[in-house]
């Protein structure tokens, strides 16, 4: 893996008396895409904040490349963010903006105009150097947002839910600029999103937080194919999470049909959750699988076929190419691959505390 | 479209009778009057007027004192209006309405109230001379009126400063600190850039008070200092020469209007951004 870049070490930070971030532990290596990813609220903004240097966490320190910056002031990090929303310069035009920090530097003329063109070049904006911000769309502000930083040469580049305001098309389209543009920079990227389909697409590392924690960290795979807890599961994407009982290694009992899994170590007869991904749940004929069950809905997603069958008394999510009508009477059977064996957390202090550690 | 341009022009009538009335015809009274002598023939005199010494003066004293003033003004304004859009605390509006408050109050009552404050056997001094410090000499000074102007036109400055610094996006601060600007440069390139449309009202709403104010100087400064403004009303109430008065008004409206002109400019240039 490559160097270690970014430290936060036991970073807390409440506000009005409320607890926003606790004893956070983030270390972000170099040349890496990494995403906060977490659900509204989750303190995203104010870890990056941190980061960038606008806010002053309560305990715990920022290590740059070896160095405490913790209470270094934002405009002497080598870092720059791509605001929520923005944030131009209403008052100045496209390269005025762009300009804005290399004038600062007192950087040469020639050089700021190379700069500017070869920004708006690589952001896809040739020959808006002299519009106002107000007169452009959300995507071209954005793109402005992002050329304003990266003329600064910066070790890495903080966004904010740069895409946030952008529809779904543009979203998409910007997706594969951001992925393009940081292949061509070769500098770090911090992105934060609560969108989880943004965050598997373009990282390299996710990071999904909730309340203040980090609850798992890892590549899209991992996070996808194997998450930690419950909230991971049900946030990254659907899921079918079920209450169950290993009953020894290898086998678990889920709603009272024992199946084969590939999990050991959890113990006899332990309480735990299961996640099963609804493209994971096979449906096949009657006396075929390993419990039984009813099609109850069928809805026609484009790509698949997305059904609900009742087995074992729950309400299965299953997504399928093949389509079994309503009412069908089939049976579930599930690979033992595909089956994510979870611990259960005691209680809900607990789920959000025992996954951070 | 047809209909709706009609109705919109019959929603619209009232105010057109209402400024044809108010506005348009007193105007016309103004620049009919200031352009004809007493007979009713045209003549530039009542204009040239201006230029006798006695009038120069008033002018030159009420520019003086205004532009004084609204410079007073601003610098006080300035950082309040920044502490203030500071603080998004509740403690925001009280301070609001305690500027706000005394304009509740008639303007000549607090006017008069100053007068009081700073006679020569007034409060201020009964304060100074109680605590054995020298007592000053306020009262009928150009130095009074400034005083008076400022306490009037105050929240005129304020409040529109207030508003532009307030309607800033932390972001955009925080952006200008992201890109290496330090504190000082912050405020030189984007926070005063970004309020100028808030400076220029508030100027103009001082400076246009100030230059045109006759009660201000009249009870703060005694009857030795005239001002344009005393002049005009004494041309219109003790001499009755309408003419001579139209004359210097209209006079004074070339500065007001080379105000507004200013002002329209650079509100048209901020809304282009
Ligand atoms: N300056 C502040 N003062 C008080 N509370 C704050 C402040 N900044 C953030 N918070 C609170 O901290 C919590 C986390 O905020 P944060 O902006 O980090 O969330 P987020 O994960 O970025 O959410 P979103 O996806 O909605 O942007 C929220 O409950 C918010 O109300
Ligand atoms: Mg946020």
């Amino acid at each position: 893996m490559s160097k270690e870049l970014i430290q936060l070490n036991h970073i807390s930070k409440s506000f009005d008396g409320e607890l926003i971030l606790d004893d956070l532990c983030l270390t972000i290596h170099e040349n890496e895409f990494v995403t906060l990813l977490g659900p509204s609220g989750c303190g995203k903004t104010t870890t990056l904040r941190i980061i960038g240097g606008f806010e002053k966490p309560d305990k715990g320190q920022v290590i740059f490349d070896g160095m405490d910056i913790t209470y270094l002031a934002p405009n002497k990090r080598p870092l720059n963010t791509v605001f929520q929303k923005y944030a131009l310069f209403t008052h100045m035009d496209v390269a005025e903006n762009i300009a804005f920090g290399l004038k600062i530097k007192n950087k040469s003329r020639e050089y700021i105009e190379d700069k500017i063109h070869y920004a708006l070049k690589l952001v896809n904006l040739d020959g808006y150097e002299h519009r106002m911000p107000g007169s452009l769309s959300g995507g071209q502000q954005q793109r402005v947002a992002i050329a304003r930083a990266i003329v600064n040469e910066p070790k890495v580049l903080l966004l904010d839910e740069p895409l946030g305001a952008l529809d779904l098309k543009l979203r998409q389209d910007m997706q594969y600029e951001l992925i393009r543009l940081k292949n061509e920079l070769g500098i770090t990227f911090i992105y934060v999103t609560h969108d989880q389909e943004e965050a598997l697409t373009m990282s390299d590392h996710i990071v999904v937080m909730n309340q203040g924690y980090i609850q798992q960290e890892g590549s899209p795979e991992d996070i996808y194919n194997e998450p930690e807890n419950a909230f991971v599961a049900d946030f990254i994407g659907d899921s079918n999470i079920i209450h169950a009982t290993m009953v020894r290694d290898e086998l678990v009992n889920i709603l009272d049909t024992e199946f084969v899994c590939v999990d050991r170590d959890f113990g006899e007869n332990k309480p735990v959750d299961v996640v099963i991904r609804p493209e994971d749940v096979e449906l096949v004929p009657r006396g075929k699988g390993t419990m039984p069950g009813t099609v109850s809905h069928v809805i026609f997603k484009g790509v698949h076929y997305e059904m609900e069958v009742q087995a074992g008394g729950f309400e299965w999510l299953v997504h399928s190419t093949r389509l079994f009508d309503v009412g069908s009477e089939i049976d579930i059977k599930v690979d033992p691959f595909n089956i994510q064996v979870m611990n259960r957390p005691e209680s809900e202090d607990e789920e959000a505390m025992a996954i951070d550690e | 479209m047809n209909r709706n341009k009609r109705t919109s022009r019959l929603l619209a009538s009232p105010y057109i009778a209402w400024a044809l009335i108010f506005i348009i015809v007193p105007l016309v009274m103004i620049f009919f009057y200031g352009l004809t002598d007493e007979t009713g023939a045209f003549t530039l005199e009542n204009i040239a007027a201006i230029a006798q010494p006695v009038h120069a003066r008033a002018l030159w004293l009420a520019l003086a004192l205004s532009v004084i003033s609204t410079v007073i003004c601003f610098f006080l304004a300035y950082p309040l209006g920044m502490i203030l859009a500071k603080n998004k605390l509740s403690s925001q509006s009280l301070i609001i309405t305690l500027f706000i408050l005394p304009m509740w109050m008639n303007f000549l009552l607090r006017t008069l109230a100053w007068m009081t404050l700073m006679e020569n056997k007034g409060v201020i001094n009964g304060i100074l001379s109680f605590l054995h410090l020298p007592e000053m000499n306020v009262i009928n000074t150009p130095g009074a009126i400034v005083i008076g102007m400022v306490y009037n036109f105050l929240p005129f400055m304020i409040l529109p400063i207030y508003n532009s610094l307030s309607s800033i996006d932390d972001n955009v601060l925080n952006a200008a600190r992201d890109l290496g600007a330090d504190e000082r440069q912050t405020f030189f390139k984007v926070t005063l850039p970004l309020t100028v449309p808030g400076i220029i009202s508030g100027v103009t709403m001082v400076f246009i008070p100030a230059l045109t104010t006759f009660a201000i100087s009249t009870m703060l400064g005694g009857s030795k200092i005239l001002l344009i403004g005393n002049v005009i009303e004494q041309e219109f109430t003790l001499a009755y020469d309408w003419n001579l008065g139209a004359g210097l008004s209209i006079v004074l409206m070339v500065f007001i209007v080379v105000n507004m002109v200013i002002s329209i400019i650079s509100d048209n240039k901020g809304d282009e951004g």
